[in-house]
């Protein structure tokens, strides 16, 4: 009887364990305010803890979330909403369209905001009664779904943002399937389900705590060892190592995001300094130099799909009249001969992550068998990004990680004075072809314009880009209800320990 | 004693003084504009001027630093704008793990490096002496990064004993709490018993030769009291000295260690609030581990008039 209470209890606690899930995160998330949050590892905790109107399918297809329905009127300069109902914030305050208004306010006003760009086009919001906003516009913008699926679309408690003001990230209240229990910095982050979830029948864990460890193979030794339960960012050079081990599965995502080399061609007198940046004949033999499926293999250990455009191939809107360019040395010569600059020298600034390492080096090689002399200058990436800004630097080696809707890829690095555009890139035609994309809600019209775009930003290449990384990740094999949606969040929705 | 103890802390006021001005100046010495950094990839033009605007940026250096210097005087070092906390809680967060693990790794080294140390000396160009020799140049020579991973592979991977990395509170639970910090602990404690057991032997095979230890040993004491008694006792000031300030450096953060284990002590936090230009935080735990440091060589200083009795005088 002692033994049987003994083994009963045993897989009580059994059962308790197995009701959290373990996540290793790749680094330390910022601030858990959707309004200033900033980084893409914060966005994963955000997926447990804040609900958004929107969301993403595997697809990139925009999908209900705490909005139902929508509705574009009004020559698509109103985008009205309609909210589940029944949905309540983890402090028990009602979501609804006051709610709504209030969070989208929020973001929009709140000094310091990071979602003010993101919903620059949004002139104001009514509610229209207690479950429908209306969202007015200055112009219409086709982009605006998918934001609303990401952190600017997320919907905060306004009496707790109230309350807590410019602190309401140390302890956040949202309507996610998870709420806030704890964070210790650097360590970890609790939360626990929260009971009166929409939709919590989809809810199978009772707790999640994030684990931020920086060192791939302590992540993976954490994964191994059963310490973590899934493990985001697996090294690709871990992968061969794992593939045969039955306990766990890795799965593989192309990103939405690019890495790529930016060119100074107009920010600043860096521009002028060298050929690459003067003369569009050099960039373009600096791009055939290259072998972008040699630098997958070699740089990134096969872990990416190539691509030359701001959105993989795979993507609905990569303009296939603009194909990745087969690497051709020998032409690359005679457009240098052309440009008169057989042997041109540029710096490239690079962070100094080992992967921007890897990728810099292997571009240096490619590139001296045209004749290019690269130099690589690893700088510190805060340090990377102010010299960017400034137009201190000739070329630089930069990911991004993505956008849902490829105008985030897009606009912000390629139209005039932009405020990512370090390039300094600027033609009117490239402009008002963006500014067409943005302001059209047919996405096979929208296509066309980046046919058009992708034409003539290879004309110009202010941005070679090389490819799309996968995101790789490595969990228990007997957790199951994992959707691999190109953003790389991992949604919590419908996953569960067999 | 107690005139040059007064004299020590009247030394402590100026010295933290030059310190904060120290700390202040050589942040700005940072490449890149903070506001950018702490913006980050996206960098909002608006956020980037709210930053610059809430940090004084465009203000001139004296006005930023006597800003920073009349909050500290109040008790307030600030927030951290990354995470939105008060850094003195991210302080009273991570100065227990810090000085646990501190305390844990300073005891490994001693016992290691004493013992070690004293062995060698006595037996001198014997087996004993090569193998502690041996033993401090691989301690010298392991970089901690790599020894950890390797402990982590072979206990929590390969055997299973041993948790990867983490950290769980003592009050939370004891055992946890000590299996995860043993081998953080001891990759540090091993590098810094190196480093003591070469000063102890030498130190040590200084004393063993002097004059009062051969009188000692003549009126016929038992060689062990010649040895613990007599000569380690004076050959423990420079051990002391040291001691005090491996033990000062590995309470402001043992950065890779740290890392390598996911223990969130001080070195994560300022290495990371260092990429992030998370000012407040930077100045904030600097200048606690500062004074920190400058009491703990205080404390080393007093600790010679307990050892040394002719330093009392």
């Amino acid at each position: 009887m002692r033994s049987l209470s003994l083994f009963g209890l045993l897989c009580f606690s059994c059962a308790v364990q197995s009701q959290t899930l373990r996540i290793g995160l790749a680094e330390d998330p910022d601030v858990l305010d959707p309004t200033m949050a900033r980084t893409f590892v914060g966005r994963i905790v955000f997926s447990a803890l804040c609900d958004k109107l929107f969301d993403l399918d595997e697809k990139l297809n925009v999908v209900p979330q705490l909005a139902t329905a929508y509705e574009w009127s009004g020559e698509n300069r109103t985008l009205t909403l309609k909210l589940r109902p029944g949905v309540t914030f983890h402090d028990g305050e009602k979501l609804d369209a006051a709610a709504v208004k209030f969070s989208l306010e929020r973001h929009k006003n709140m000094p310091g905001s990071n979602r003010r760009g993101d919903l620059a086009p949004v002139a104001s919001v009514d509610v229209v009664d207690a479950h429908t906003v209306r969202l007015n516009l200055s112009a219409p913008f086709a982009p605006l779904l998918a934001v609303l699926t990401d952190r600017a679309g997320m919907i905060v408690s306004p009496k707790a943002a109230q309350a807590a003001g410019d602190r309401f990230g140390a302890r956040p209240v949202c309507a996610g399937p998870f709420r806030f229990v704890e964070r210790v910095a650097q360590d970890r982050i609790v939360l626990e389900r929260f009971p009166e979830y929409w939709n919590k029948g989809a809810i199978h864990f009772d707790r999640i705590v994030y684990l931020p460890i920086v060192d791939s193979t302590v992540r993976l030794a954490n994964l191994r060892s059963g310490q973590l339960d899934f493990i985001e960012r697996l090294a690709g050079s871990d992968v061969a190592g794992l593939k045969g081990d039955r306990r766990f599965k890795i799965d593989r995502i192309v990103e939405i995001g690019y890495q790529g080399i930016t060119i100074n061609i107009g920010n600043g007198e860096r521009a002028q300094s060298t050929a690459l940046g003067r003369d569009a004949r050099v960039r373009e033999a600096f791009e055939l130099s290259l072998d972008r499926d040699a630098l997958v293999k070699v740089a990134m250990d096969g872990e990416a799909v190539t691509g030359n455009q701001w959105v993989s191939p795979a993507n609905r809107y990569y303009a296939r009249n603009v194909p990745i360019p087969k690497r051709d040395v020998a032409k690359a010569k005679a457009l240098l001969a052309a440009a008169g600059a057989a042997n041109p020298s540029f710096t490239l600034m690079t962070p100094t992550t080992s992967d921007a390492q890897r990728i810099a080096q292997v571009v240096q090689a490619m590139a001296k068998e045209a004749g290019f002399d690269i130099k690589i200058q690893s700088t510190e990436f805060s340090t990377s990004l102010n010299m960017a800004d400034k137009g201190e630097f000739e070329a630089y080696a930069l990911a991004w990680s993505g956008r849902a809707d490829p105008d985030g890829n897009l606009h912000i690095f390629n139209a005039c004075k932009a405020p990512l555009n370090v390039s300094g890139y600027c033609k009117k035609e490239v402009d008002e072809l963006i500014g067409k994309a943005r302001t059209t809600l047919d996405p096979a019209q929208r296509a066309k314009f980046y046919e058009q775009i992708a034409a003539e930003l290879a004309k110009d290449r202010p941005i070679v880009y090389l490819f799309h990384r996968n995101w790789l990740w490595a969990h228990a094999a007997k957790l199951s209800g994992l959707r691999t949606v190109p953003d790389g969040l991992v949604r919590v929705q419908g996953l569960r320990m067999n | 004693m107690q005139k040059y103890l007064l004299q020590r802390l009247a030394t402590l006021v100026p010295t933290l003084f030059f310190v904060s001005i120290l700390i202040f100046g050589l942040q700005q010495l940072l490449p890149g504009d903070p506001a950018i950094a702490l913006a980050g990839e996206e960098r909002d033009p608006a956020a980037v001027a709210y930053l610059r605007a809430k940090f004084h940026l465009d203000e001139p250096l004296p006005l930023r630093y006597w800003y920073w210097l009349s909050g500290v005087l109040h008790g307030d070092l600030g927030d951290s704008v990354r995470i939105q906390k008060p850094v003195t809680e991210l302080i009273l967060e991570k100065l227990p793990v810090t000085i646990q693990l501190a305390a844990m790794a300073m005891l490994i080294a001693l016992a290691i490096g004493i013992t070690a140390g004293v062995v060698s000396a006595v037996k001198k160009d014997t087996a004993w002496d090569y193998a502690a020799n041996a033993f401090a140049l691989w301690g010298l020579s392991t970089p901690n990064f790599w020894l950890g991973i390797l402990l982590i592979l072979f206990f929590a991977v390969h055997l299973g004993w041993l948790p990867a990395s983490g950290y769980v509170s003592p009050f939370e639970d004891l055992k946890a709490n000590l299996a995860a910090m043993i081998m953080p602990a001891f990759v540090l404690g091993n590098a810094i018993a190196a480093v003591l057991m070469r000063h102890t032997r030498s130190a040590m095979l200084q004393v063993l030769s002097s004059d009062y230890v051969r009188t000692a040993r003549a009126k016929g004491l038992n060689e062990r009291v010649v040895v613990l008694k007599h000569a380690l006792r004076n050959a423990l000031i420079p051990i002391i000295t040291l001691g005090a300030l491996e033990f000062g450096t590995l309470l402001s953060g043992a950065v890779l260690t740290e890392q390598v284990f996911s223990i969130p002590g001080f070195g994560k936090l300022i290495v990371d609030a260092v990429f992030n230009r998370d000012y407040s935080v930077v100045q904030g735990v600097v200048l606690f581990t500062a004074t920190v440091y400058i009491t703990l060589n205080l404390l080393a200083d007093m600790a010679y008039f307990l050892v040394n009795p002719r330093m009392r005088g």
